[in-house]
């Protein structure tokens, strides 16, 4: 549900589209019955992690010995690098989100939502501070909205820049007015969040979907899908290809349709040659992967990860090197500094990969680019961005060794012209 | 002094809050919003109004990307230098707007006009390369429009 011109929906037109029916429609189940359909939907996170919406809901104390105060918070900090489909959502449809935290909400019995919007967000920021009063003043939030008894208060939180704000861990840092650092889990946010109270942190576009599973039902929203899991999702596109942009399709795509169907193939004089499939922190898909089906459970299976599913594309005419000490350039900067592997191996890593692309590698900095790859895998730091950050690097260095080789013997970017 | 603006916002931010200290990035931002940058001074006035150590907010304002320690220019550019915008070529962009400006990232024009900052990438990937000055989002940047981006902002 969008308008073409670009506009958002104003609360009249997304009502006319069936807005706010799937609230209306909440509020014939209890909370329980609610998170179930959610669960029966196979609403998976669509914040990178993929992890069973409903599921993650049924962790968070329910009935009368629950804290008085529990937090329902969005995350809207989307700076996985690459990644730009929450931002659409934000800007083209805010009252679709709205209805989704106020739904989210209800099933959880928040009483506060917080949205969590990167700094750069402005026009999402302003659109959705107008679509609030729009609500507010449509009874659809603040108190005993429709009816329902039940009561919410809905804001927004602007970042000052931190990638580990959209950790969830690292954001509930960021809310209380602290350095955005991971905590450790458990306590999980679902028991012990936002200033100590249960939380549920979901990404922006998983609430999107939580409408039109109320509105239209659980097996509706189940039958989307073209994979496992329920649903449609925003895929995206970037690099050289001719359409670049972001594509609602059913969950489980193939790769290959998304490239030549729908980012409309590559640039005439460029070729496919890979793909981070889902931001900056999941690993390369090559051309021997074009068949798989972009859900989850297909693209793990393929020793990657769906992550955010906007692809960024690697073409024939782009080094692999410079590409990968692009990203991890990014990482090293935006570690947060709390483990010692994570905060020395980051900037190494760095290091080597620049002096790999300026013709100054030596043969043995890829064994300590590979020994990096376990050291910082997973299990080995506190929070998942040491090892996201060595999923395209690990990929690199098995796809594209020979361009690697290639610059340290012959002391240059074999990419560049000289 | 904290001005009685800047006390009328960062009360407002408290009200919403289970106590004064929770309040620190806001009212960092508050600060930056009306001063343009985050001084030492402004560090102590925000630490003993919200009550936590000038150490506590110094860690904060330093920890965050977008809390300017350094004076900045009337304007900010952010460009993006992350991975998409790198894939189609930002770095040229980059020169030119050094070249065009005398100054590389994190140094301010004479005129005060114009501080150059990287930024990672603002979600826009599809019209890479993209850059933020102030408020505003450029994006499908080619050096042959940066005259025109750039005449804008006096
Ligand atoms: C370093 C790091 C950065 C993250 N950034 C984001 C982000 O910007 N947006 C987001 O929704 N999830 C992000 N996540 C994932 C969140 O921790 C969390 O899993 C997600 O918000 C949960 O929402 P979901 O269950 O709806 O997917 C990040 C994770 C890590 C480790
Ligand atoms: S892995 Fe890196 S970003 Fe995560 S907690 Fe450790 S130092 Fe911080
Ligand atoms: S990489 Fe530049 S906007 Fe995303």
């Amino acid at each position: 549900m969008m308008r073409t011109d670009g506009a958002p929906l104003s609360i009249q037109e997304y009502e006319q589209q069936g807005g706010y029916q799937g609230l209306r429609k909440a509020f014939q189940f209890n909370p329980e019955e609610i998170t179930q359909m959610v669960k029966d939907a196979e609403l998976q996170g669509r914040g990178g992690a993929g992890f069973s919406t409903g599921t993650k809901w049924s962790f968070v104390p329910m009935g009368k010995s629950a804290p008085e105060t529990k937090y329902l918070i969005v995350n809207g900090d989307e700076m996985e690098p690459g990644t730009f489909k929450d931002r659409l959502l934000l800007e083209g449809n805010p009252h679709q989100m709205l209805e989704g935290i106020i739904i989210s909400a209800y099933a959880i019995q928040a009483s506060e939502a917080v949205i969590f919007l990167r700094w750069a967000y402005k026009m999402s920021a302003n659109r959705l501070a107008r679509a609030i009063s729009e609500a507010e003043q449509a009874g659809y939030i603040g108190k005993n909205i429709l009816n329902s008894g039940f009561n919410i208060k809905v804001s927004i939180h602007t970042s000052v820049g931190r990638y580990m704000c959209g950790e969830e861990t690292g954001l509930l840092s960021a809310l209380e007015g602290k350095r955005s650092l991971p905590r450790a889990k458990p306590p999980f946010p679902q028991i012990s969040g936002l200033f100590g109270k249960p939380s549920i942190v979901n990404n922006v576009e998983t609430l999107c979907c939580v409408p039109h599973i109320m509105d239209k039902g659980p097996n509706w929203f189940k039958g989307l899908s073209n994979g496992d899991g329920g649903g449609t999702k925003l895929y995206g596109a970037s690099g050289n290809v001719r359409n670049p942009g972001i594509y609602e399709l059913p969950l489980g795509t193939p790769l290959n349709e998304l490239i030549e169907v729908h980012a409309g193939g590559m640039i005439d004089g460029y070729q496919f040659r890979a793909a981070l499939p889902g931001g900056a922190s999941t690993d390369f898909l090559t051309t021997e992967h074009l068949e798989v089906k972009m859900d989850f459970k297909s693209v793990s299976a393929c020793g990657s990860r769906l992550g955010t599913g906007t692809i960024i594309v690697l073409d024939d005419r782009t080094c692999p090197v410079g590409f990968v000490h692009n990203l991890e350039h990014f990482f090293a900067q935006e570690s947060c500094g709390w483990c010692t592997p994570c905060r020395e191996g980051l900037p190494w890593v760095e290091k080597i990969l620049k002096s790999i692309e300026d013709g100054e590698g030596q043969q043995e900095d890829l064994g300590v680019l590979q020994e990096h790859t376990v050291g910082l895998g997973p299990g080995m730091t506190f929070c998942a961005l040491a090892p996201g950050a060595m999923a395209p690097l690990k990929s690199a260095l098995k796809y594209f060794k020979t361009d690697f080789e290639a610059h340290i013997q012959q002391k240059r970017c074999t990419y560049k012209n000289n | 002094m904290l001005t009685e603006k800047e006390i009328a916002k960062i009360d407002l931010e408290v009200s919403h809050l289970p106590y004064k200290g929770a309040a620190c990035i806001e009212a960092l931002k508050i600060v930056q919003q009306e001063r343009g940058w985050i001084s030492d001074e402004s560090i102590h006035l925000i630490a003993e109004y919200l009550e936590i150590s000038a150490e506590e907010v110094d860690s904060v304002a330093t920890f965050y990307n977008l809390i300017f320690r350094k004076p900045v220019g009337r304007h900010v550019i952010l460009i993006c230098d992350s991975i998409s915008c790198w894939v189609v070529g930002y770095e040229n962009i980059l020169t030119a707007l050094k070249n065009r400006l005398k100054i590389n990232y994190g140094e301010t024009t004479e005129d005060d006009r114009f501080t150059l900052l990287p930024i990672p990438c603002l979600g826009t990937c599809d019209r890479a390369p993209a850059m933020m000055i102030d408020n505003d989002l450029h994006r499908d940047l080619t050096e042959e429009k940066l005259d025109d981006i750039l005449n804008q902002y006096q």
